[in-house]
């Protein structure tokens, strides 16, 4: 694997294997966001509690999970480049963190207000909406101390321990936020129960959802390949494809 | 520069040595390790030059290698001994300890029921942003007059020198945050049953929040403007504690046992105790870079 893996820590390799991803990513997020999309909001049946508003669902949990597994993501990066000294594990470490900060705000967003109706209010204080809130902070303070060092280097280093000390911390914070959460709110706010979903719901959801995840894989390929060619901008490869697209 | 350049001229000296001798015998062992041992010596009393306190300097004479405990013991006097000349560092924090929790009562009102309910809160939250405050002197001195890149050029393993100094820290900070508590716990009127409570979540606690606090001075000791930026990287880690120590609080103004969240506390304390350190280093090599 590793002989496989190995020559994607040259620069211009990762950068010629986002531009051959970057078509089938954006291909199938294209493909499966609009089947699952217009199927969840034109043809789903409505829920028999929640009505139309449930439809909601099809984006904020796409973004909730997505926001989660974005942050280890993150991690593996961070993780990769302080073991092995990978410079391009801290590039996409730097690619990725808006983009999950992006999709923890949707979350939190669509769950506010999802939360209007059914809830009565923006903003309770639920575990989940918490510890989203949480983890939106984690990622702002990721973000932060990237933008804080000059070095792009050694601002990748400081962001990656954060990440590793926050993704320890990830669980630890969720768990304590659940059992905040069930010893002071008492039975007067009746969480949402996941339903069982019949499978008219389920599949548009299904569907949705890994239209998201390649959307998340087409926006950080971007980025990704963005960062490339901004660290890497005095090599000769860059100023190549410069000339020939400028052309 | 010129000391870092000494040390590896040592180190490629003792290296190219240690080859040739391994080549020839293994009885020579004995001599190869006798090399290696004055290598170490010569690196030591190179390093204790440099460092600032002269005590340092005794110490290495007298024992030709520091041990563990003892390189402990000596960053922990020089941090307490520098502590001491400042005492501005000490008090300051306390004071806006005690300010932050008498804003309360005069911005909610002084009915005792709403404060006693609310107090075990304040004095935490307090007690977080007091130790937030104080952080920021437990590398930045040191960062900013070198000592801090000398320390981590020792021989010894960064994990006790970083350990000592937030030790120093928590004896500087954490310490005197817990003896002025109950004080401030009668001023809020708080249920008198939370008092051993209100201490035992602040001793279990208060050495988190600064190992925990520690990762983030690490990572910012290099930033010209850290200090808003630290606080945005160590209050979302600080929230587990906060959760558990006033809830542990709040169950004992209940009369029932609160010894779940304590052991959780505790389990907080020793995972960061271990875990923490090691973090402390990593980032203080990129910071110091």
């Amino acid at each position: 694997m590793w002989k496989w893996l190995h020559p994607y820590a040259n620069p211009e390799v990762s950068y010629h294997l986002t531009n051959k991803l970057l078509p089938w990513f954006s291909g199938l997020a294209a493909v499966f966001l609009t089947i699952g999309l217009v199927w969840a909001l034109l043809f789903a049946p409505a829920d028999y509690q929640q009505g139309d508003s449930f439809r909601i669902f099809y984006v904020h949990v796409p973004a909730a999970s997505l926001s989660m597994g974005i942050y280890f993501a993150m991690a593996i990066a961070a993780f990769s480049s302080l073991v092995w000294q990978l410079k391009l594990a801290d590039a996409s470490a730097a690619a990725i963190a808006p983009v999950g900060a992006a999709f923890t705000a949707i979350a939190l967003i669509t769950g506010a207000a999802w939360g209007k109706p059914m809830w009565g209010t923006w903003w309770i204080w639920d575990a989940r909406l918490t510890s989203e809130l949480i983890l939106l902070f984690l990622y702002l303070g990721v973000i932060a101390l990237h933008n804080a060092f000059e070095d792009k280097n050694l601002a990748g280093k400081a962001a990656g321990i954060l990440t590793l000390v926050g993704v320890i911390n990830i669980p630890i914070i969720k768990y304590s936020v659940d059992w905040w959460n069930t010893l002071h709110q008492g039975s007067t706010v009746s969480k949402l129960g996941k339903p069982s979903m019949s499978l008219d719901m389920l599949w548009p959801f299904i569907f949705s959802f890994i239209g998201f995840s390649f959307l998340v894989g087409v926006i950080i390929c971007l980025r990704f390949r963005n960062e490339i060619l901004a660290r890497n901008s005095i090599r000769p490869w860059v100023r190549e494809l410069v000339k020939n697209k400028a052309c | 520069m010129t000391l870092k350049a000494n040390a590896e001229q040592a180190t490629k000296h003792s290296v190219t040595k240690h080859t040739t001798i391994k080549s020839s015998s293994t009885e020579s062992l004995s001599a190869e390790s006798v090399i290696m041992g004055k290598v170490s010596i010569e690196h030591i009393s190179l390093e204790s030059s440099t460092l600032k306190s002269t005590t340092l300097e005794s110490h290495t004479q007298s024992s030709p290698q520091l041990s563990y405990r003892h390189a402990f013991m000596l960053v922990l006097k020089r941090d307490l001994t520098i502590a001491m000349r400042h005492k501005d560092d000490i008090i300051n924090p306390l004071l806006f300890f005690v300010i932050v929790v008498t804003l309360f009562p005069l911005g909610i009102g002084p009915e005792a029921q709403t404060l006693s309910r609310i107090a075990p809160g304040i004095i935490w939250v307090a007690a977080l942003l007091a130790t937030l405050l104080s952080l920021d002197r437990l590398f930045k001195s040191d960062h900013l007059d070198g000592s801090l890149e000398q320390m981590l050029l020792s021989p010894h393993p960064i994990f006790i020198l970083v350990l000592a100094k937030i030790f120093a820290h928590w004896l500087i900070t954490g310490l005197p945050l817990i003896l002025i508590a109950p004080l401030l716990a009668v001023l809020l009127h708080l249920d008198e049953r939370s008092y051993t409570a209100l201490l035992l979540t602040l001793l279990l606690g208060t050495p988190v929040l600064s190992l925990l606090g520690a990762v983030g001075v690490a990572l910012t000791v290099g930033i010209k403007k850290g200090g808003v930026l630290l606080s945005l990287l160590v209050l979302p880690l600080y929230i587990p504690v906060l959760i558990f120590a006033t809830s542990a609080i709040d169950t004992a103004a209940l009369g029932l046992p609160y010894s779940g969240q304590l052991a959780i506390i505790a389990a907080l304390f020793f995972g960061s105790l271990t875990l923490a350190p090691f973090a402390v280093g990593a980032a203080l090599k990129v910071s110091t870079n």
